[in-house]
């Protein structure tokens, strides 16, 4: 590597205009004659829309327009849609219930949208919002999953009969059945995921602008993956066509899967900027955000896991319930089935896996993708299930695992996935090394003379990233593929532009990607621009989100670096007039090996361009782009180990270490890494120790601000211990993995192995206030 | 939300029963309580003003008497929009116990609130119902006793 090549520390470079409030995201854009948006949203969880008075709101000072749900559909737009086909076990496919932008008749939960108020400014919208008289009809309501499939629940959608949207499974029943019938032991378990609000730090917002002279709209939005959002504004949402409308994601503050999604807002915008003549600007505020961001997690579950007389794991049962809301958010079907059943064997060689998936409807939030999606609920259920066998079983929980991991490569497990490289026990002994786990003894009964419970816990993951295949997502129901594109200009004074379909929404991709051009090329990063999020600029792209902007973006750029390069090396040959098979490129420069002959990089790009002496037949210009599509997932893994102490007196719980040992294949920037590992760390231990939505039993949202939705901050979480190992990726050319979701994968089972170490009791759910820590641990 | 009570007032229990009918006197005792005009038989328009945690949210709604048995029991009910704030529904049951020349009222109370008073100012509702209730029938004590006494 060089100092800014593949493997270096480098600072990013992104990290000056965030930091000196020169980020530029969708509520700093602007155009003339911009007009605010204000929803009016449902107080009630279900309800009959009985009338809708618009009179006096129309009336208010700046109003320039009232809009509802029937003026949309009047313009023909067309419902949201879940972009993933599952089918039951029956064979029938998933019951989708209509989601209206704006709803028509009936709201099905608190927050759900039914008018918009467009003004001149927008406290004029907000008030103005305030007198639309929406007449409701309350419905009983239904708010968690498992209530919501008994005979006699509130129904949600005649389309979903007993709120049930399929009923799925994978793997092999009977087998495992017959594991469980066989087995010396069984550890049985239910397990909870709770429920969680996203939060990045900066809210969703829209700016829809219609040219009536061009016939044209462009979308300003907070997305993850713009593209994405025009092929399904386009396709399904009758807005325009894709030729007549333009998405841009400016700089975007965060996501975590939550801006993944095409929301009722950016459509009502878009909508709205026609229909009512002006721009239209709409921005969260954070209630808001807690009451309409899709949601993550919210899994019930019933575990079953067989072991034979030497403590291998024979077989494992799932039957798993999984809250979707009110309706089907773009990928959420997937979210409990794909990415969660498919990690089912863990670490480990299971022979029997099965897993039942139910996914029903509720009057809460939808619910989606959330960092790691799919692939925590899987990891929380097999770590909290591993460490209770050890406690039943009376052994290690480190030696456990270690007698049932993975150790040859390929592993085809029951559950599709084929792991393709790894090497479980190194990060296991690395984790146990850095928490000097053999030494917890002594620690314990020191923190016992002080009157404190110390506890340990660990929790060996496995991921899937680097999503995905387009051809076996597409055999699995994927309503898109999965591949990437890029596109590298080689300017006439030999800067570079990289044009990405990978959108950076704090993962660092000016930095990273530019890296890896100063690492071919030999050319500072200072002289490499990232260009991403605008569909004007980026041909195509599938956009951020499940790691993959490093495993599949990176490797599309890998695939028009090598075209560059091809083309470079004619040049410099040709000009050099020697064997373009000799020419190789060092420090910036194109050189004929084994001489002092050179042509420096910007004099090859400024030949190119000039083209007054290029190889016969060539064209002019250095410009060349790819489609890379991968050929597998990809398996980061690693093993977390978390100390913690009780205070049996309040039930408050101190993390006093946390390490984490992973392997992610190679990397680019272990700065970048360590970062993303300590976010997704500190998201983790907000889930399992304080992060949980409520809702009351009227099914009213409890959990709508920070005064009642307790996130992590500093003073909860200890100094990190990370390191990582490396077994490189053989499926993509830069061999790596993926790390944007591990910390928030690994950490939450890891967690409460050490508070239920601590306690003495296992019976213990997320989060783990400090209420349920003192009550269990004086149970 | 549940909570109930207990008041002791120095009165006859049909007098009480009277009191607890009359709109002028519970418009004194429903804290907040703006405007209350009766509509009907035992149903009433009222508006009130209540503050819940950081919000101060006008409602206009309904108030109605229903499981009226004299001069036992009955039930107060309310239900009232607070325009974008939300909506809240609730009621009480009193029960009337003649206890010498005394009157024991025994109430028991149930809210429901919605919308930005739910998300906002759930954890304040218990607190905040208890508060009222307290000001509601100590005030109906005071009014009881002192009409009595002149």
């Amino acid at each position: 590597m060089g100092i800014e090549g593949i493997g270096a520390r480098v600072a990013r470079k992104e990290d000056k205009r965030f930091i000196t409030g020169k980020g530029r995201y969708t509520d700093d854009m602007s155009v003339p004659g911009m007009k605010h948006a204000h929803f009016v949203r449902s107080p009630h969880p279900h309800a009959t829309i009985t009338g809708i008075d618009k009179s006096a709101a129309e009336n208010m000072p700046g109003v320039i327009a009232v809009l509802d749900g029937e003026q949309m559909a009047t313009d023909g737009i067309g419902n949201l849609i879940c972009g993933w086909m599952i089918h039951s076990k029956d064979g029938s496919p998933m019951k989708m219930g209509a989601w209206r932008p704006l709803a028509q008749k009936t709201v099905r939960y608190v927050g759900d949208g039914v008018v918009v108020v467009i003004a001149e400014t927008k406290s004029q919208a907000r008030d103005a919002a305030e007198k639309v008289v929406v007449s409701y009809e309350e419905l009983p309501s239904v708010v968690e999953a498992v209530d919501a499939i008994e005979p006699g629940a509130p129904q949600l959608h005649p389309e979903a009969e007993n709120n049930l949207i399929y009923d799925w499974e994978i793997g092999d029943s009977s087998a495992a059945d017959k594991a469980i019938a066989e087995a010396a032991h069984v550890t049985e378990i239910e397990i909870t995921n709770n429920r969680l609000s996203p939060n990045p730090m900066e809210p969703r917002a829209a700016l829809g602008h219609y040219d009536g002279g061009e016939d044209h709209y462009t979308l300003w939005t907070t997305s993850q993956n713009p593209h994405v959002a025009r092929l399904v504004l386009s396709a399904f949402y009758n807005v325009a066509p894709e030729n007549k409308l333009r998405v841009i994601a400016p700089d975007v503050g965060g996501g975590f899967g939550s801006k993944i999604y095409i929301y009722p807002e950016e459509i009502v915008c878009l909508w709205a900027s026609k229909r009512a003549g002006v721009p239209v600007k709409w921005v969260s505020d954070r209630t808001e955000a807690f009451m309409t961001d899709a949601h993550g997690r919210d899994h019930v579950s019933k575990v079953k896991m067989a072991f034979d007389a030497n403590n291998r794991i024979t077989g494992l049962k799932v039957d798993t319930i999984a809250n979707l809301g009110a309706y089907m958010s773009l990928f959420s079907s997937s979210v409990p089935t794909y990415l969660y059943a498919t990690l089912l064997s863990g670490q480990y060689a299971i022979p029997a896996i099965h897993c039942n998936v139910r996914t029903v409807y509720t009057n809460t939030v939808p619910v989606d993708a959330y960092r790691g999606a799919g692939r925590p609920e899987a990891t929380y259920l097999l770590e909290r299930t591993g460490e209770t066998a050890a406690r039943e079983l009376g052994v290690s929980p480190a030696e456990l695992r270690r007698a049932n991991f993975v150790r040859s490569f390929p592993y085809q497990t029951p559950v599709i996935m084929c792991y393709d490289a790894g090497d479980y026990e190194t990060s296991l002994n690395a984790a146990m090394k850095a928490a000097d786990w053999d030494g917890i003894g002594a620690r314990k009964a020191e923190a016992a003379s002080r009157g404190k419970k110390r506890g340990i816990g660990m929790s060996c993951y496995i991921e899937a990233c680097g999503i995905a295949p387009s051809a076996a997502v597409g055999s699995l129901g994927a309503g898109v593929g999965l591949w990437e594109s890029a596109e590298v200009r080689v300017n006439a004074v030999g800067t570079i532009e990289i044009l990405t379909g990978s959108h950076s929404h704090g993962q660092g991709h000016e930095t990273t990607f530019a890296q890896l051009v100063a690492e071919r090329f030999g050319v500072p990063i200072d002289s490499v621009s990232i260009v991403h999020g605008d569909t004007d600029k980026v041909q195509m792209g599938m956009g951020t989100y499940g790691s993959r902007s490093g495993a599949v973006g990176m490797s599309a750029i890998v695939k028009a670096l090598d075209k560059v390069e091809a083309k470079a090396k004619k040049i410099a040959a040709h000009l050099m007039e020697a064997d373009e098979g000799d020419i190789v490129i060092e420090n910036g420069a194109l050189k004929v090996a084994g001489t002092d002959k050179n042509v420096p990089w910007f004099q090859m790009a400024l030949a190119a361009y000039t083209a007054h002496n290029l190889p016969s037949g060539m064209e002019p210009g250095l410009k060349e782009g790819a489609f890379y599509d991968p050929t597998n997932f990809t398996f980061p893994a690693g093993c977390y180990i978390c100390e913690v102490e009780v205070d049996p007196d309040t039930g408050k719980t101190e993390v006093i270490q946390f390490v984490a040992a992973d392997d992610f294949g190679n990397i680019i920037n272990p700065m970048i890494v360590e970062g993303q590992v300590h976010g997704g760390i500190a998201q983790g231990i907000g889930q399992a120790l304080l992060e949980g939505v409520r809702y009351d039993a009227d099914g009213q949202l409890l959990t709508a601000s920070y005064m009642d939705y307790c996130m992590p901050r500093a003073d909860d979480l200890p100094s990190f211990n990370v390191s990582t190992s490396n077994t490189p990726c053989p499926g993509n050319p830069l061999g790596i993995k993926g790390c944007g979701e591990a910390g928030a994968i690994g950490s939450p089972p890891a967690l409460i192995n050490a508070i239920t170490d601590a306690i003495g009791n296992n019976n213990l759910s997320m989060p783990a206030t400090p209420e349920k820590v003192w009550a269990a641990a004086n149970a | 939300m549940d909570l109930s009570g207990e008041y002791r007032i120095p009165a006859s229990r049909e007098r009480v029963w009277e009191f607890l009918n009359d709109p002028d006197i519970l418009k004194q005792c429903i804290p907040g309580c703006e405007a209350i005009a009766k509509d009907g038989d035992d149903k009433f328009s009222a508006t009130v003003v209540l503050r819940i945690g950081p919000m101060k949210v006008r409602f206009t709604g309904n108030v109605s008497l229903t499981d009226k048995v004299y001069p036992e029991s009955y039930r107060i009910s309310g239900e009232g929009s607070g325009g974008i704030a939300g909506h809240a529904k609730g009621g009480a049951n009193v029960r009337l116990t003649q206890d010498g020349s005394e009157t024991i009222l025994n109430y028991s109370v149930d809210t429901h609130i919605g919308g930005k008073i739910a998300q906002l100012g759930s954890r304040l509702i218990s607190s905040t119902s208890k508060k009222l209730a307290d000001q509601f029938f100590g005030k109906f004590t005071e009014v009881a006793s002192q009409s009595v006494s002149a």
